[in-house]
């Protein structure tokens, strides 16, 4: 068992949020706002690409790809325009960060976007935001026109004779496009369906031209790298993954919210900390967690004392992923929870690919059938059967779809079957859901 | 002889606002506007009648078809008009822990309408993860979001206010 108090950690994204007026430039600038792009802007775009290399930073919409990584995959000698899209999408369920940093800190993202645009050689930023966020769009929008009026985007970036043209883009509702070959055929003004990789984007994205395509906390973890030096930022963090982690906590805890923590944090920390979770509701016990948003595989109650880091999760064989971590209780019904996650995959499949398109729907038939009791002993073998022909389970990444989708339906049936067996077979047997009307554990008014 | 499809003034408001999308978009790419452009139909119009779509493929250099198929692939474009408020209420893992089934459930009966339907006042969906969960449950009424919905009261408060 570990300690309960989670490890310090100084907040680098988070810093400024609820802090008066923290979404205007002018605030932004009091705390040393776009210093950092003037330090990048003093640097040869290479030495740039390479500062972030060194600082460890690692995607944070869900894959953890390194982020100088994936910036060195555009072609330096292309004739093409070169693009920047930014994936504002966040619709991962439990996941929420995204949201505030745009309400609460947009220049942060803004800067960020700024310093890789220089660093890339890229001249137009797409911004593709959840058609869902209105406020946040109302908050990005204006941040944008400010760094337009101060002379950052738009014909000379900081005096300099570069020059960045940054739009946004609102979505209109489909968790697909969170994919980035998806978000790309959105911002095409096409239906959101994955394209096959090879060719990355980072070759043939955007208009068939080179692209990179980054989470909106990735890009506003970039500023902080040029403020204080890669080598602070990489010490951060773990020894393969640079600086620190917004997790968006949710589900049955005392403190649901957005923290910024060390990626050195268990989840049982993140839980009991009375700064962070909190600990549980009195009379209740963790029952499981998801880790990293809905597509991650759930983790039993003794599986809690994991870093929720990318390679500490990855040993676990489920994923860091968005950071949305969703704790339920022991009042929680298993075979509800998965329906219901079930159920969101079978809505968001795109259509493309038959294992998926089919596949979802009829997880979630099964599902239905065994949570309202009238399961035959014959159906979880069939739920497993059909999640292993869209995911098999473990390791993840096996799927037989064009995305990750697949993926994502499957290893929540696997992952819940494979902890909570016992538990869907009393629905078979009993022939009822063992919790009654009340699967959820209802909290307050909703009991 | 049948209604135009907007009024004078919102004809202007739609020429004007398509010509400003369009320069975010290299000028052989003006079919990449196409979700900004039912936006605005969608923001003009209320929903996105079919001849709306075929002034937005028109404009766009597309076939109507193609303006179609992505009006019918994203949930908030709609090609049916909706009640006056669209009510949109998560039940996804995070919300129907914190509630939202039960919270589903009241509304159906407090607004006369079953999720899925629509009367001329409301239109009433499940919807999927609001990235509210933090703040768990919440519901959405047009664009607008409303969270902490953790009693009765707080969602009669919301509902006051629409008539």
């Amino acid at each position: 068992m570990t300690s309960p108090a989670a490890p310090a950690v100084e907040k680098v994204i988070s810093r400024a949020w609820g802090t008066p007026h923290s979404h205007t430039l002018a605030e932004y600038r009091k705390r040393g706002g776009y210093e950092a792009l003037k330090k990048a802007l003093e640097m040869a775009p290479q030495a740039v690409l390479e500062e972030v290399k060194k600082s460890n930073l690692r995607g944070r919409g869900g894959a953890g790809f390194p982020t100088g990584m994936k910036w060195s995959f555009v072609p330096k000698d292309s004739p093409k325009p070169k693009y920047l899209a930014v994936n504002g999408d966040e619709s991962e369920p439990g996941t929420f960060k995204d949201r505030y940093i745009l309400e609460e800190d947009p220049h942060l993202m803004l800067e960020g976007i700024a310093i890789a645009a220089w660093a890339l050689d890229v001249h137009t930023c797409y911004v593709y935001l959840r058609g869902e966020f209105k406020f946040a769009a109302q908050r990005l929008q204006a941040a944008i026109d400010e760094a337009y009026r101060e002379g950052i985007f738009g014909k000379k970036m900081l005096g300099k004779d570069f020059e960045l043209n940054v739009w946004l883009v609102r979505g209109a509702g489909a968790y697909i496009c969170g994919e980035e070959t998806a978000l790309l055929e959105s911002l095409e003004g096409k239906k959101g369906w994955p394209r096959l990789k090879p060719p990355f984007p980072a070759v043939v994205g955007l208009f068939g031209c080179p692209t990179v395509v980054n989470n909106v906390e990735t890009l506003a973890s970039v500023p902080p790298i040029f403020q204080r030096g890669a080598d602070w930022y990489a010490k951060l963090g773990t020894e393969k993954s640079g600086g620190t982690r917004l997790i968006c906590l949710s589900g049955s805890v005392n403190r649901p919210g957005v923290y910024e923590i060390s990626m050195a944090t268990t989840l049982r920390q993140l839980i009991e900390d009375p700064d962070l979770g909190g600990g549980m509701p009195a009379g209740r016990k963790v029952k499981a967690v998801i880790p990293g948003g809905s597509s991650a595989p759930v983790l039993a109650a003794d599986e809690l004392d994991v870093a929720l880091e990318f390679e500490a999760l990855k040993v676990k064989q489920t994923m860091a992923g968005s950071g949305g971590v969703i704790v339920m209780d022991d009042r929680t019904c298993m075979v509800r929870s998965l329906w219901r996650v079930a159920r969101f995959y079978a809505e968001e499949s795109c259509g493309q690919c038959t294992p998926c398109r089919e596949g979802t729907p009829w997880q979630t038939r099964l599902l239905r059938k065994i949570e309202e009791g009238r399961g035959e002993p014959e159906d979880l073998e069939m739920l497993l059967n059909v999640a292993t022909s869209i995911a098999p389970y473990p390791p993840i990444g096996l799927g037989t779809t064009i995305c990750a989708l697949g993926d994502a339906a499957a290893l929540p049936v696997h992952s819940f079957v494979a902890r909570f067996r016992a538990e869907f077979e009393a629905h078979i047997h009993e022939k009822r859901c063992p919790f009654g009307d009340r699967p959820w554990g209802h909290f307050g008014d909703w009991a | 002889m049948a209604e135009p499809l907007f009024t004078p003034e919102q004809q202007k408001t739609f020429d004007t606002e398509l010509a400003e999308i369009l320069t975010h978009y290299p000028p052989d790419r003006k079919s990449a506007a196409m979700l900004p452009a039912v936006r605005l139909l969608q923001s003009l119009k209320g929903w996105c009648p079919p001849e709306g779509l075929t002034l937005v493929a028109e404009r766009l250099g597309v076939t109507k078809e193609r303006a179609y198929e992505v009006a019918s692939f994203y949930v908030m474009y709609h090609l049916k008009k909706p009640g006056k408020y669209v009510v949109d209420v998560c039940t996804n893992l995070s919300c129907s822990l914190r509630g939202a089934e039960s919270l589903l459930g009241y509304l159906e009966d407090k607004l006369g309408v079953h999720a899925g339907e629509s009367t001329e006042q409301w239109t009433l969906r499940e919807t999927e993860c609001l990235a509210s969960c933090g703040t768990a449950p919440c519901l959405q009424i047009n664009e607008d979001h409303f969270e902490n919905l953790t009693s009765r009261e707080k969602v009669d408060a919301v509902f006051a206010k629409l008539k």
